[in-house]
């Protein structure tokens, strides 16, 4: 039971894991609906468990060699400083990775036990969070080529490209989860193996050791986050940071999977060890910043034109804040820990930390011997204060080690930052917020006026509108007008041709002339035409500024049919005024719907009258 | 794998079924103008029976489409084209039964030296639709080549537009011997027989659109 409570740290560090890093498997496949979120949750729980136990223990090893924490106390006290870490940056909306988060951790005990941090295994530790998402960019361009090459040379029916595709989801998914609890578990059981010891377990076709059952246990509290929390970061996080296509998502998923897998395979490594190269290093990566390399290297690959590159400053920003927090939070907590409960934490007896501890307590242990002593001897002269006033010429025989109390202050002033700037932003936030009461108060008061005042725009809009609408059968009736006028004029100047061709007398003749040409002088439809265009522009400028800034492609026909559209005519007028078809109209209704980029539900006239 | 498959290949099969029946429905349209016009009374009141049921069928086979789409969310992104897309082709069938009836009820005259123009304007009105259903098809198989395929559909329907205004002109200019109510009523004809192909039209426009979008 007690061993329980004290991987209670450790499970939270799980179910976090699980209820965060599945959006990064499952995340666009739920959220594109392509795949539902109870067959995602299974098989990610599945597959996360199965390859905690079969393929963790190589990345958990690697963080043995960092720290290898002995007791269950310094243990929990890790993890939960990890947990904590991962937590309190998540709030403040800091980009964190919860590997990093135990390095930092495992670091920190280290620095508070005065255990050796080994150099080349941090070195070989921090090279794959650089590689981790460089290596994704890389398998993420190889991959969306082969996809698009595979793409043009086969030409499946939609449905079953759409197949396909959600069974692939689901392949490569499993696939993820088996190399996330393969590679990650080691960040959340990964500090216990070395002080958890449970006996075997035999079931007769397999036997399972302490590190496997461990593996199994936090397997599960992450297959648990899958289940009770995942769904929502799937469908809200999930489709944020992958906008992709569903082809896209799987080349993501892959080359993560890929990423993940490569760096917790024991077989690999050996295999690469066996034909001359170096071993690969066993390290629990960020599946988060692979996948963040993934997009960004499917993003080179179409041009670069869509790549938010500050994501990269985000990504290095995590990088060095999740280890230093987790390393102060685990320092601090570990001093909590041992010097309040009393507990092991595997801290060596030559410990700078340890030697400060001793020496605090000796001074307090003499302080309260020569009390008792004073009180026995009866010695009334001796005060308290007397002896308190021993207590530097103590600590004067035994110097302080000065790195140590040089990293412990700093330590000290750092967290004294990091409050200092969450009270900052607190007290900027409580600010804000009364600002923002005082302007609604302030405001309040002039919504009201307003109010008022909309009332009897309200009553004037109603006139306006009264006298839109006169205008607006005025302009028509005058197009109309210019059209009949035209339409008889050609008609009168072809009788007095045909009559002029009947008539023999010449005086006659050229009477006949000179009434077609006054006819014919009357007779300029396009200059009408142009009058009545340049009355209607004259009449909505305004508006066709309005339209033009905000959609530039838009050419002068379309514009024009756009006024006639918000003088709310109908397609037969509108050919009327523009000598088309109304089939004509429809169609460059049909074309304006397409560049204004209206959708079918909305009503054209409607939408242009709200533009 | 053919398990695996199942559902698709049925869906499959539906909406290839679906754009046969359309299809056919079309052609029954196109026979049952011309009986009607060729005054083959018997025929053409098979032709409304078989269209009624070619209608009937189309209708069932669109809701098992919409169904199956809808229940295994398949093309999540694209499946609001898609059924836009299948109204459209329902449309066609619709309008055909429609317009086949019109002459049932209304039982409109054709003089005789009208009646070949009449033919031909329901050929190519008909073959603007025929053209259309091909371009559907490739545009779940190949939908990079579905812009060439409608080019045709455009040129017929700008056809059908040519013949049917000559028709008016006709019926207005040169055919003295019928009355306005006649001209008129005729009119409404060569109208009702041109919305084949101004419908295929609007399926066109609609399916080079998606083909692009698709394709990006």
């Amino acid at each position: 039971m007690i061993i329980l409570f004290y991987l209670s740290s450790g499970l939270f560090l799980g179910w976090s894991l699980g209820a965060n890093d599945a959006a990064n498997i499952f995340g666009t496949a739920v959220g594109s609906r392509m795949v539902r979120f109870k067959k995602a949750a299974v098989i990610a729980s599945i597959f996360v468990i199965i390859g905690a136990v079969v393929q963790g223990a190589g990345a958990s090893e690697t963080l043995g060699k960092l720290g290898n924490i002995s007791t269950l106390a310094a243990a929990f006290t890790v993890a939960l400083s990890a947990a904590l870490s991962v937590y309190w940056m998540t709030r403040m909306k800091l980009p964190v990775s919860t590997s990093q988060a135990i390095v930092g951790a495992i670091i920190g005990w280290n620095f508070y036990t005065n255990n050796p941090t080994d150099i080349g295994t941090l070195t070989k530790i921090v090279t794959t969070w650089i590689s981790g998402p460089l290596l994704g960019g890389v398998f993420a361009i190889l991959l969306f080529m082969l996809v698009k090459r595979v793409q043009k040379k086969v030409s499946l029916h939609l449905l079953y490209r759409d197949a396909i595709i959600r069974y692939g989801l689901l392949l490569v998914g499993g696939f993820g989860a088996y190399s996330l609890g393969a590679n990650n578990i080691a960040n959340v059981m990964g500090v216990f193996t070395g002080s958890v010891n449970l006996p075997v377990i035999d079931l007769g076709f397999a036997t399972f050791n302490s590190t496997e059952q461990l593996f199994f246990i936090g397997g599960v509290a992450i297959a648990i986050g899958i289940i009770t929390y995942s769904k929502r970061v799937m469908e809200t996080v999930g489709n944020t940071l992958m906008p992709l296509t569903p082809e896209a998502a799987i080349v993501v998923v892959l080359a993560q999977s890929l990423v993940l897998f490569i760096f917790s395979s024991q077989t690999l490594s050996d295999a690469f060890q066996s034909i001359g190269l170096p071993p690969i290093p066993l390290v629990p990566v960020s599946s988060s910043q692979i996948v963040i390399g993934a997009i960004i290297g499917i993003g080179l690959y179409k041009g670069g034109k869509e790549i938010k590159f500050n994501i990269l400053g985000s990504i290095s920003l995590g990088w060095l804040a999740t280890p230093i927090v987790a390393g102060l939070v685990s320092f601090f907590l570990l001093f909590f820990v041992n010097n309040v409960f009393k507990k092991d934490v595997g801290a060596n007896e030559n410990s700078p930390v340890q030697e400060i501890v001793m020496k605090i307590d000796s001074i307090a242990e003499s302080a309260i011997k020569d009390d008792t002593i004073s009180l026995v001897k009866e010695k009334q002269d001796i005060t308290v204060e007397n002896t308190v006033s021993e207590k530097p010429s103590v600590s004067t025989k035994k110097p302080v080690d000065i790195p140590m109390v040089v990293f412990g202050s700093l330590s000290f002033l750092l967290l004294l930052l990091v409050i200092w700037f969450t009270i900052k932003i607190r007290k900027n936030k409580q600010k804000q917020n009364r600002l923002l009461q005082n302007l609604e108060n302030k405001y309040s008061l002039k919504i009201e006026n307003f109010e008022i005042s909309l009332e009897d725009y309200k009553v004037k809009q109603n006139d306006l509108d009264k006298e839109l609408k006169f205008r607006q059968s005025e302009m028509v009736t005058m197009a109309m007008n210019i059209i009949q006028k035209n339409e008889f004029l050609s008609s009168l100047k072809s009788e007095i041709i045909e009559i002029k061709s009947s008539v023999k007398d010449p005086e006659a003749r050229q009477a006949f002339n000179r009434l077609s040409l006054m006819i014919s002088q009357n007779l300029s439809i396009d200059r009408d035409r142009e009058k009545f265009q340049m009355h209607i522009n004259e009449q909505n400028s305004n508006f066709l500024r309005i339209l033009s800034e905000k959609y530039p492609s838009i050419t002068e026909n379309e514009k024009r049919l756009t006024v006639l559209l918000r003088l709310n005519l109908s397609s037969k007028e509108i050919a009327s005024i523009l000598n088309i078809s109304p089939k004509s109209v429809e169609m460059n209704r049909y074309r304006l719907r397409k560049k204004l980029k209206v959708s079918p539900k909305v009503n054209l006239s409607d939408f242009i009258r709200d533009l | 794998m053919s398990l695996l498959f199942k559902n698709v290949k049925e869906l499959v099969r539906d909406i290839d079924e679906f754009i046969n029946t359309v299809e056919q429905g079309v052609l029954v349209f196109k026979e049952g103008v011309i009986n009607y016009l060729n005054d083959e009374k018997t025929s053409f009141a098979e032709k409304l029976e078989r269209i009624n049921y070619l209608e009937a069928n189309a209708d069932k086979l669109q809701r098992k489409i919409d169904d199956e789409f809808l229940m295994h969310s398949i093309l999540p992104q694209n499946i609001s084209d898609i059924e836009n897309m299948l109204d459209k082709i329902d449309e066609i069938i619709d309008i055909s039964k429609d317009n086949l009836y019109q002459f049932e009820v209304e039982i409109p005259y054709f003089p005789e030296e009208i009646v070949q123009d009449y033919i031909r304007l329901t050929n190519t009105s008909v073959e603007a639709a025929l053209h259309a259903f091909p371009a559907v098809r490739t545009f779940f198989r190949e939908p990079l080549k579905v812009k060439d395929i409608l080019t045709k559909v455009f040129f017929y329907e700008k056809e059908a537009d040519r013949i049917s205004r000559n028709i008016k002109r006709k019926l207005f200019h040169e055919m003295d011997e019928l009355q306005l109510s006649q001209k008129i009523h005729l009119r409404y004809f060569a109208l009702h027989i041109e919305t084949i192909s101004d419908k295929a039209e609007t399926l066109a426009d609609m399916l080079s659109i998606m083909a692009l979008k698709i394709n990006l």
